[in-house]
């Protein structure tokens, strides 16, 4: 028998390794092909690096080799939850080069299908979120409701899902009779369904103990990352260009800007912006109801449609409130009938990247819910 | 067991004189039952989440449906059976069947009818908790022999969760073999008979003072309830399978038969808990309507409406709650159940002891 060695040690010496998982690019919570690289000791999230670029489609090298309007349809396909969104800066900067003036049936309708499709998104962000908690009867509750929407976009554009509607001048067609009567109908109904949303998700308990100081992003790291949408608005910010810089006819409307308050947690966490995405759907479903009190019943809509779209030399940066974010298109003419260059700021993209300063410290399972929270388009972010 | 009883096995063995006979179709009876019961609550799943969802589920296979669990059971059948080649093929081939082996083992002492439970044990209570750990096991087993990060969390996961809901789950057990007396599974049921006022739930037969001590047995059919979804990882607690954080958790690298095995066994352990319930707080197959439909053959019916009543409360849950995080599990755990679990047992020593 030998006799018994003392081992010096200290536990903070003692060296754990750490382990490196890799999230995606299939995975059924990274929201499309997203990739992750997430180092972890034990379940506690140290680094991620999110690898993007899975679904990289040439968009801006495409639209230099597209006239003006063929372009629109790329256009939609960045951020096809909320194509309507896409379209309408797009065509707000190509017809502000050109000087044109739509008339005013075309901007109401432009509002109100933006709106609709504001609620179409945010149900959508508000039903992977909860799916992500584990919470699979809401997530068909929403969808279930965005098929009304969608039902309604069909009836004027042709597409449930990538529209070419918004078109430079004008829309692609006008709306359909009982346009009004519908949509008043489905703004009933999406209210309804918020209420049962609220009691059976949002203030549920488990939930709120899952999202509530989760993920929390303090305003000035908002700032400093170019945060926008209910990503800066659930952080405090009350940044919304539709009241900052008044685009289209939206000042015309009366609404408010929701911002995150801390209400179950701190200011900026996962459940804040996720009540801002909740409590938008409600102000989106009053500017509808205004827009249809307001809109003109009389006018083409194709009226003003120019026969070439050509504009000047120039350059201009439009940019209109996404549901997810500030949605800017830098536009470069050189006087012909196919742009310079387009470039795009995707909202997703730039969102995306507060992901790994929020997330660091957080669980693994928290990890989740913080990029279900920050509610990325894999098409946006890659373009 | 009382000795007055003729049960299914004496009968069995006397008919046929020989004890082989009886003991195969007393050990097969659980079995078909279990095949049985697996598609009705695959189907239930199925229908039920579609009502709770306003969908309407399978409607093409078959009237309303009711042939899709067969078709997902061949279609799991039909698939290719895959081992990944960095997986511990011994481990991983052994894990399925012995998740499904200590489902099926917790059956032999689940009694079905006064007359009828495959192995009427003294100790049936102990032996159905310890061959339920046993799970535990085949989810190590099967997560670590995947060697796959994703399978490894959950089966770590698994294991602590299983770990901490048991100690809830086996005070909420001990106190009621305080008010029962005995470990013997059909003891239990028999001290239970009656009107429904002489289930545990309602602190069993006894005088009407027995109103002071209900509260805490209400709180303990709770308590077990909780506790017994944790155990066989139903949501709110199934964070090891947890889909949206680890794609299937231990059982992510597992296909066609191995993984029916591993799905079989879930709903075979959803089906022992709820049995335990019923047997624990709800007079196993008691009549609630005293000696009216009572009987070794009603028994039967009674026993498996109030099993099949709380495997629906299960999936209820399910498609409703969202689930919970992993330390938040077990602080629910260690926090809450186990403090109220030693409360309300301290209680119902104190009303045995006296009464």
């Amino acid at each position: 028998m030998g006799e018994l060695k003392k081992v010096d040690f200290e536990y903070s010496q003692l060296n754990s390794e750490r382990m490196r998982l890799n999230v995606g690019p299939q995975h059924p919570s990274t929201h499309g092909v997203l990739r992750l690289e997430v180092e972890l000791d034990g379940e506690i999230v140290t680094e991620v690096v999110p690898h993007i670029g899975y679904l990289h489609r040439c968009f801006e090298k495409h639209c230099e080799n597209m006239t003006y309007p063929q372009v629109i349809p790329y256009v939609d396909r960045m951020d096809y939850i909320c194509s309507m969104n896409n379209e309408l800066p797009y065509v707000m900067g190509v017809e502000k080069m050109l000087g044109i003036e739509v008339p005013e049936k075309v901007e109401y309708i432009r509002v109100i299908f933006s709106e609709l499709n504001r609620i179409a998104n945010h149900q959508i962000a508000i039903a992977t979120f909860g799916l992500d908690a584990g919470a699979f009867t809401p997530f068909l509750y929403l969808f279930r409701d965005r098929e009304f929407i969608l039902t309604i976009f069909e009836k004027a554009s042709g597409g449930r899902l990538l529209y070419n509607y918004f078109w430079v001048g004008g829309l692609a067609h006008d709306v359909h009779p009982t346009f009004k009567e519908d949509i008043r109908w489905i703004v009933k109904r999406v209210k309804e369904t918020n209420k049962e949303i609220a009691d059976l998700l949002l203030y549920n308990k488990i939930f709120i103990e899952r999202t509530a100081n989760v993920g929390i992003l303090p305003a000035d790291v908002a700032i400093n990352y170019g945060c926008s949408g209910p990503v800066a608005r659930g952080s405090g910010l009350p940044f919304d260009l539709r009241k900052d810089a008044p685009y289209s006819i939206y000042d015309r409307f009366d609404f408010n800007v929701v911002t995150g308050r801390g209400e179950v947690g701190t200011v900026g966490d996962c459940w804040d912006r996720n009540i801002v995405r909740f409590h938008e759907i409600e102000e989106s479903c009053r500017i509808i109801e205004q827009a249809l009190e307001q809109m003109p019943d009389e006018g083409d809509v194709r009226e003003k449609l120019p026969k070439k779209i050509r504009p000047p030399q120039g350059e201009i940066y439009s940019k209109a409130e996404n549901p997810k974010g500030e949605l800017g298109f830098y536009i470069v003419s050189n006087g012909k009938d196919k742009p310079e260059r387009v470039k795009g700021r995707g909202t997703s993209f730039v969102n995306l990247s507060v992901l790994p300063e929020i997330s660091k410290g957080y669980l693994f399972a928290d990890l989740i819910m913080i990029l279900g929270s920050i509610d990325i388009v894999l098409g946006e972010v890659d373009r | 067991m009382g000795q007055h009883i003729i049960t299914l096995y004496d009968w069995l063995a006397k008919l046929s004189n020989s004890d082989l006979i009886a003991v195969i179709v007393v050990a097969v009876l659980p079995l078909i039952f279990l095949v049985v019961y697996a598609l009705v609550a695959i189907l239930g799943e199925l229908k039920i989440s579609a009502f709770i969802q306003e969908r309407l589920g399978p409607m093409r296979t078959g009237p309303w449906g009711i042939i899709q669990p067969v078709a997902e059971v061949v279609k799991l059948l039909q698939k290719e059976d895959i081992t990944p080649e960095p997986a511990n093929k011994t481990l991983f081939n052994l894990a399925p069947f012995l998740m499904f082996t200590a489902a099926y083992a917790g059956f032999a002492v689940i009694p079905f009818s006064s007359h009828f439970v495959p192995a009427g044990i003294n100790l049936g209570l102990f032996y159905i908790f310890a061959i339920g750990s046993l799970a535990v096991i085949g989810i190590v087993m099967g997560g670590w022999a995947s060697n796959n990060k994703y399978s490894l969390l959950g089966a770590l996961r698994s294991v602590s969760q299983i770990v901490s809901y048991e100690i809830p789950a086996a005070i909420v057990i001990l106190t009621v073999v305080v008010l029962a007396n005995s470990m013997n599974l059909q003891v239990i049921n028999e001290k239970q008979s009656g009107w429904f006022w002489n289930w545990f739930v309602f602190g069993g037969p006894g005088s009407a003072w027995k109103i002071l001590v209900i509260p805490f047995t209400v709180v303990m059919m709770l308590l077990y309830l909780v506790a017994s979804l944790a155990e066989t990882n139903r949501t709110p607690f199934d964070i090891p399978e947890g889909e949206s954080e680890l794609v299937a958790g231990y059982h992510t690298e597992y296909s066609g038969m191995k993984f029916a095995m591993f799905f079989f066994a879930e709903y075979a352990n959803m089906f022992i808990v709820a049995a335990l319930v019923t047997i624990l707080f709800f007079g196993g197959w008691n009549s609630p309507f005293g000696s009216f439909m009572s009987g070794p053959f009603w028994g039967v019916f009674w026993f498996i409406i109030k099993s099949f009543f709380f495997v629906f409360v299960q999936i209820w849950l399910r498609w409703t709650l969202p689930r919970l995080r992993v330390d938040q599990l077990m602080g629910v755990s260690w926090k809450f159940m186990v403090p109220i679990a030693f409360v309300c047992f301290f209680a119902v020593g104190i009303w045995v002891m006296f009464m």
